[in-house]
């Protein structure tokens, strides 16, 4: 009998409940507001394209970045409008900061935090972190259940995400504010004048966009129809087994 | 690959067009606008009455205070009293007051000062840091007499905008009241140039530069701000949509 192997009839994988419905959630919420925030910021920033270190900094003072304007095609509104962009941009900022603390208080109940983004014993290990950038590079994604959990730089990357940048944003986005500084005037201190918080502001906004980027690549490579639908659906399909 | 960098690119645009359609429905500007409501209440929540902004020290002044908006207000009556070296200005103070006054720069000079080294803080996101000398805006309301009634103080300036009307801004009590606002004579040691609203300008601490009327030549007490302009409390407020707490 030389017949060819009968193909597994659950050749797909099984189809399991991935995402929370706060992780979806917040997800979703995030993706817009982030894409408000930083297209507005572009808007804000375009009315003074100059970043200083320091409590000051003006056309007199050393600028360590000047840039021309963004594009209309990033910013928003797509005309210069300073006012419109503040609007759109402090308008969105409180929901993100809230929605935000909303989240790490529901993940911290859920055990989300505890049970897929805490580090586990052995995974710091420079052996298995190399290996996981070793597999990552050679876009070997895992299969089967070791699908569904986070691999140490997808964790490293959340969590660097979800607990420093985005309150780093947020902190440094406070500190600009001169009624802040009057309310909460250790947040100057923190970081050492309004000027360099508005700088610390602009490079935490476009490491967001390089996480962004690089997710979206990720999304696109391990299965973006599958991902996407996890995300919306919460289900996934569990990539199969390599024999 | 090009394709999709095009396809997002278009995406990013349509989507960004899309928001700007929203913008312009007026259910969606208002709850966009509404947002001040919300940052003046949880800032006033979050500090004490009498919070001070920050004040730094000597040698953190901004070597040269850069000057935005009106440069010099150039009409004819600017002209005459700048050549008169201000003698013959004076400052008003009227509306819902018991006693209205009128101040000349010496008589200013006259009353107790206040010294703040503070940052001036721009809406376009520069700042500078100044040192400012000037009379506590609270004794003189208090010797004009404030009414009851009075809830905000309208700043009518010198120089004129756009369409020849005069640069106004407004403040409520609570900012009118506090410490650190003055009504600046001195920058730096200096009597106030020209570029930044010589003879006489409003710092008010907790808010942002174009708060900081140039060029006073009269303030009014009033109970609503509608009257004043087109209704939003200072020029800006009106004319480009900018909001009327500027603590943020």
């Amino acid at each position: 009998m030389d017949s060819p192997p009968a193909s597994p009839p659950d050749s797909m994988g099984a189809i399991v409940r991935r995402h929370r419905l706060s992780t979806r959630l917040w997800h979703w919420v995030n993706a817009l507001l982030l894409y408000v925030l930083f297209t507005s910021g572009l808007g804000i920033f375009n009315a003074h394209p100059r970043l200083y270190w320091g409590q000051y900094g003006a056309n007199f003072d050393h600028a360590w970045l000047t840039l021309n304007r963004f594009g209309g095609w990033l910013t928003l509104p797509a005309h210069y409008n300073l006012a419109l962009s503040r609007h759109w941009h402090l308008t969105a900022a409180p929901i993100f900061a809230f929605a935000l603390l909303a989240y790490m208080v529901w993940s911290l109940f859920n055990r989300h935090i505890a049970r897929d983004l805490a580090f586990r014993r052995g995974e710091l290990s420079p052996r298995h972190v190399w290996r996981d950038i070793y597999d990552h590079a050679r876009l070997r994604f895992p299969t089967g259940p070791a699908a569904l959990r986070y691999n140490v730089l997808q964790k490293a990357s959340y969590v660097g995400v979800l607990f420093l940048l985005l309150p780093l944003v947020i902190l440094t986005g406070l500190t600009m504010s001169p009624g802040m500084n009057a309310a909460w005037p250790w947040l100057v201190d923190l970081f050492g004048g309004r000027q360099t918080a508005r700088s610390i502001h602009f490079l935490a906004a476009f490491a967001l966009v390089a996480f962004f980027l690089v997710h979206i690549l990720m999304v696109l490579l391990a299965g973006p129809l599958n991902e996407v639908r996890s995300m919306i659906t919460g289900r996934y399909r569990l990539p199969k087994e390599r024999s | 690959m090009i394709l999709t960098r095009r396809s997002l690119l278009l995406g990013a645009t349509a989507s960004l067009a899309g928001c700007d359609r929203l913008a312009s429905t007026p259910s969606v500007r208002e709850a966009l606008f509404s947002a001040e409501n919300f940052h003046k209440w949880a800032q006033r929540s979050l500090m004490a009455r009498d919070a001070l902004a920050r004040e730094f020290r000597p040698d953190q002044i901004s070597p040269i205070f850069r000057a935005n908006g009106t440069a010099n207000p150039n009409t004819p009556a600017y002209k005459a009293l700048w050549r008169g070296g201000f003698a013959d200005w004076r400052l008003r103070i009227d509306g819902l007051v018991a006693r209205p006054l009128s101040l000349s720069l010496d008589q200013l000079h006259a009353l107790p000062h206040r010294e703040q080294i503070t940052r001036h803080d721009c809406v376009e996101g520069w700042s500078a840091i100044g040192k400012w000398r000037g009379v506590p805006l609270k004794l003189l309301l208090d010797g004009a007499g404030l009414r009851d009634s009075a809830r905000y103080l309208v700043f009518h300036c010198a120089d004129t905008m756009g369409a020849g009307q005069p640069y106004y801004e407004s403040i409520d009590l609570t900012d009118a009241f506090h410490p650190q606002t003055i009504l600046a004579f001195a920058l730096n040691d200096r009597p106030l140039s020209v570029a930044n609203g010589a003879p006489l300008r409003l710092r008010v601490e907790r808010q942002l530069g174009y708060k900081q009327a140039k060029y006073l030549m009269r303030i009014e007490a009033v109970q609503h701000l509608s009257a004043i302009g087109a209704g939003k409390g200072g020029y800006w407020e009106d004319h480009a949509g900018y909001d009327w707490y500027a603590g943020i």
